[in-house]
Order: C-alpha cells, then structure tokens, then sequence
C-alpha cells in the first residue's frame, strides 16, 4: 500500500471522533478562547483604542492556539503508547512515517478550524478583514501547527518509558515560549535580557509575521523571518518526529 | 513458522546489563498451538516483541512465517496477528471504526475493510456493541476487540500475549472458545504466552517452560510431566519410618520424606506403582491407613527444573 493511503489510513483514524463529535473541537480553544475575551479587553488602553486592539491581539491569540492545541498532541499518542494501541499499529505494515504524518495532519486541520472559529469570533468586535493576509497567515499557521505538533508527538515517543518526562518537558516550555513570544504583551519595553531571550523564541518571529499578514502587509521583513521561523521549526519537528516513530519499533 | 538461533535480548538498567532473553531457539511447525510458559519477567514478552518485529534483538536471528525478521520487518507484520497484553483498541475510537482502520492498515480496499469489520463484529459477538467508544467497553469486551483486531487480515501465524491475565474464569472460557475455533477453522497456528498453568496445561499441545531468558523444557504437557516431574504418592500408615523405607526399594522413587504417620514420594507411572507398593506393604505388616495418587501439575514439572515453584516466582518477580 502507497505512502499516501497509509497516511490516509491514519489521518481518517484520528479525525474520525471529531467528526462524529464536532463539539471536541472546541476543547482546545479553551485556553485561547479564555485569553481573547477575558485578557483581550485589557489591551484596549494599551495599544492605541478600540480597533487596533483586536488587530494587534488576535494573530497572537492564533499562534497561542497552535501552541496549546498541537503542541498537547502528543498527549494523545502517549497514552496510546501506554495502554497498547501504539503497539497494535506498530506491528501492523504501516509506514512508520506515515503514522506521523497522518497523526500531525489531524493536528493541522484542528487548528485550522480553530484558528477560523476564532477570527469569525472576533469579526463583530471590529476586527479588520485582509482576505489574503488572513489566508497568508492561515498558511504560516499550518506550517508551524506540523512543527509543533510533530515536535509533541516526538517527544511522547520519547517518553513512552517515562510519562512523566512528557509532561514536565511540555509545561517548562509552554508558558516561557508563551510569555516570550509577545502574544499577550508587546515585547518593545522587555529589559535588554528578556529581548535577548525573545530573540531565540521562534514564535517571537511567527507572532510579528502573523500581525503582519493579518494586516494585510504581505510584504513586511518580518513576514519573511517568520516563514523561516515556521519551516525551521516545522522541519525540525517532522525529522524528529519520523525519527522517533521509525525508532519504535524494528 | 517460527525458527529463531540465538535470539538474545539485552536491558541497560541503571548502567547495569539486563539479559532478558539468552539465546532462544525456536522451531514450531504449522498449525501447532504453543504455550510459553514461565514466571513474570523470565522473558516471554520480550521473546514475543522480538519475534514480531517491536523490539530489535541484541543478536540472533529469526524468521517468521517465512520472512527474516530483521531484513523485511514489513513482510513479516503482513503475515502475522499479534495481540499484545495491552488494550489494542483506543479509548475514544468506535468499536466499528478501529476494526476497518486495522483492516486498512493491513491494505484491505475500503469495501474489504468494512466487511471484514462486520464479519468480525459478529464472529466475537461484538454487533451490539459496534458504535460504542472504547473506554466503555468492559474488560472482556475489551479483550474480545483485541483479537477481533488481531484477525483482520487472517493471519496464518497468530502471537498472544498473556491473552487471558486478569479475566474471570467465564471470560477466560469464552475466550478460548475463540482461539480454538479459529484453529479448528483456519489451522492457524498460535504462539501464545501465559503464566496461568491451568491455562498451558489445559490447552496447549506443546508447552515451552521459559525461566532466565532460556527455554529449559519443551514438549507436550504430558510428556514433561511424565518425564520431569512423576506423580506423588501418599501414604498414611501407623509405622511411617518403615514405609519409608519400603517405598525406598522402588528404583524409581525420589523425594521420599516423612511426615508424623504421612510419607510422600514422587515416582513416575503413580498409578501402576501404588497397587504394587501397598502389597509389599502389607507383607510386610505395615497397616496402611490411606493411600493416594496426585497427578503432577506443570508447577512440578517448573519445581524439578528449577527448585521453585512458578506461582511463587511469578510474585516474587
């Protein structure tokens, strides 16, 4: 059987329960869904009024639920891990690879559809519409949704020995890598160090091409670096992640 | 089906090496069903996972079903089933619905993977319980997806893992139901571990006692109890010492100990023997008060092999 129905295979499996519950959608963007109307309003004095608020605040929010959303991926595949359905899939002849990639492009069309309830959310309290600067910015989305998400998923395999290390490793990344992106807050008046640190935080660059595109300015610098920054990232992921699912078994 | 030369499986456990498996050798026939049998943690497991590619060996080699393990890992996993002692099936996934994708993951066209679902569903009793999630199945259930999942692509070699651990009896029965039928049926052959000796003794024509990472005994359940262990006789007599003694002229006797007026020893063909021994016995003036014949168990067969007895190895592991 070709690579393409093994990733099939896999993608059908994993999105099946969605499908058949669509509501399970919803609960990865609790935490996003929670920052964008409980913290989003306390920006309005910060940033310039009313209309620049959403336009500053929700691209951030976007990249915080590919963060939350892919990066908790693995979590599934961890207990899968644990209580031997990895294992039934592993000794069948799926490709190795394509267990990954089907797993990751679940992951991706989640976000997808998370990212568009959200911004469908936010039209009607002023949020400006860039058709192709959102589309533009759906796309870098995606490309760091695999990173993450594979990224996730190879860290679970690693830790199939020892869950604990999954959860540890995930929670002292997720909040720093938060805080250090500038999601919630802009990061122009951080003490030098904390820029210094920002600075290696490739959400950082995702987070200003995403302001960037979804304001419609396709052709900013900053659209460029968090290209980069998203394949770095994705390319990362999607070699570690094949690594470790190649690795679980012969 | 399965023949395996030196198949060994090392562990580093806190900069310590762990050898798992010591050179295991292997040879089963077609349609034989095997039990491995040994204590927790003498291997069987990780026998199982190198034989059906999940686990890299540390030397050796093996082919199954006709495939070298370690050179076509792919070919090999087409023509095995493998039922791991965990759960196969995932917790939010339909009972259905992880039924067709294994039968996906095994190349069958959509329409196959969705007959063989249905054809599966009713073969294990499982048509009620097709749109159910998972997690609420109960555990026999649960088990009887397991091998549902197991038989998609109608394997002609089947590996269970500990099939039965932690079912009730009724479940354990039903289960077997299952397994033997689809050996009547389709002369599957079944490799299976456990560490019930009932389970090995009752069902098995060929038992594999494994302890230490080495296969030390393999035969029929009968043979090995015949040959390794002998059946146990008791004696009750008011002049015990004497009967010890007399039991002592068997040639074939062992384990002759006395207890207060009860003397027990271990002889080979119990049933022939006892008759005779009562009459030298009696000639002898020793008043016989009772007498009986125990069947050895494959607890007695793992006790003349290695000092210990299985139940109480497999707590202590």
């Amino acid at each position: 059987m070709s690579f393409v129905a093994n990733t099939g295979t896999v993608f059908a499996r994993e999105i099946r329960p969605d499908l058949r519950n669509p509501v399970s959608i919803l609960f990865g963007m609790a935490q996003p869904l929670v920052f964008l109307l409980l913290f989003g309003p306390l920006l309005s004095g910060m940033s310039g009024g009313q209309e620049t608020q959403w336009q500053w605040f929700v691209p951030g929010i976007v990249v915080m639920l590919g963060l939350f959303g892919t990066f908790s991926a693995g979590y599934y595949l961890l207990v899968e891990g644990d209580s031997g359905t990895l294992e039934r899939m592993l000794v069948t002849p799926l490709s190795r690879t394509a267990m990954l990639i089907g797993r990751t492009m679940k992951e991706l069309v989640t976000l997808l559809v998370q990212a568009l309830l959200i911004i469908i959310v936010v039209l009607p309290l002023g949020f400006e519409l860039h058709l192709v600067g959102i589309l533009a910015g759906l796309v870098v989305l995606v490309v760091l949704g695999v990173g993450l998400g594979s990224l996730s998923f190879a860290l679970a395999l690693k830790a199939r020995k020892s869950p604990t290390l999954f959860y540890v490793v995930q929670q002292m990344l997720l909040m720093p890598l938060l805080l250090l992106s500038g999601v919630l807050l802009p990061m122009d008046t951080a003490p030098a160090w904390l820029a210094t640190v920002a600075g290696i935080n490739p959400l950082t660059y995702v987070v200003e091409a995403e302001r960037a595109l979804f304001a419609g300015d396709l052709t900013n610098i900053t659209v460029l670096y968090g290209v980069v920054a998203a394949v770095a990232v994705a390319s990362i992921g999607l070699f570690l992640g094949t690594r470790g699912m190649r690795r679980a078994s012969l | 089906m399965i023949h395996s030369r030196g198949l060994t499986r090392e562990f580093r456990v806190k900069k310590e090496t762990v050898k798992a498996v010591r050179g295991l050798d292997l040879d089963v026939g077609e349609g034989e069903l095997v039990a491995f049998l040994g204590p927790n943690g003498a291997g069987k497991s990780t026998s199982l996972r190198m034989l059906t590619t999940l686990l890299p060996p540390s030397s050796g080699s093996a082919t199954v079903a006709g495939c070298d393990v370690l050179k076509d890992p792919a070919g090999t996993r087409r023509r095995i089933g493998y039922i791991g002692q965990g759960t196969g099936s995932g917790d939010n996934f339909r009972v259905r619905d992880e039924l067709v994708t294994q039968g996906r993951c095994y190349g069958l066209s959509r329409t196959d993977a969705h007959s063989r679902a249905d054809e599966l569903l009713a073969a294990l009793d499982l048509e009620s319980l097709a749109k159910r999630n998972g997690s609420t199945l109960s555990g026999g259930q649960r088990r009887r997806l397991d091998i549902a999942l197991g038989l998609v692509h109608r394997p002609p070699l089947l590996f269970l893992d500990e099939p039965s651990t932690g079912m009730d009896p009724q479940n354990r029965a039903n289960l077997w139901e299952h397994i033997l039928r689809l050996r009547r049926e389709y002369g599957t052959t079944i490799f299976l571990t456990t560490h019930y000796l009932d389970e090995a003794d009752a069902m098995a024509e060929r038992v594999m006692i494994i302890d230490h990472g080495k296969v030390i005994a393999d035969d029929t359940s009968e043979k090995l109890k015949a040959d390794l262990a002998g059946d146990r006789l008791t004696i009750t007599a008011e002049d015990a010492g004497l009967a010890a003694e007399i039991a002592g002229r068997i040639p074939s006797a062992h384990e002759i100990a006395v207890d207060g007026m009860t003397v027990t020893l271990r002889v080979p063909g119990g049933p022939a023997v006892l008759p005779e021994l009562l009459r030298q016995l009696e000639a002898s003036g020793v008043k016989v008060l009772a007498a009986e014949v125990t069947r050895p168990t494959l607890d007695d067969v793992f006790l003349a092999l290695t000092g210990r007895s299985l139940r109480e190895s497999s707590e202590g592991a």
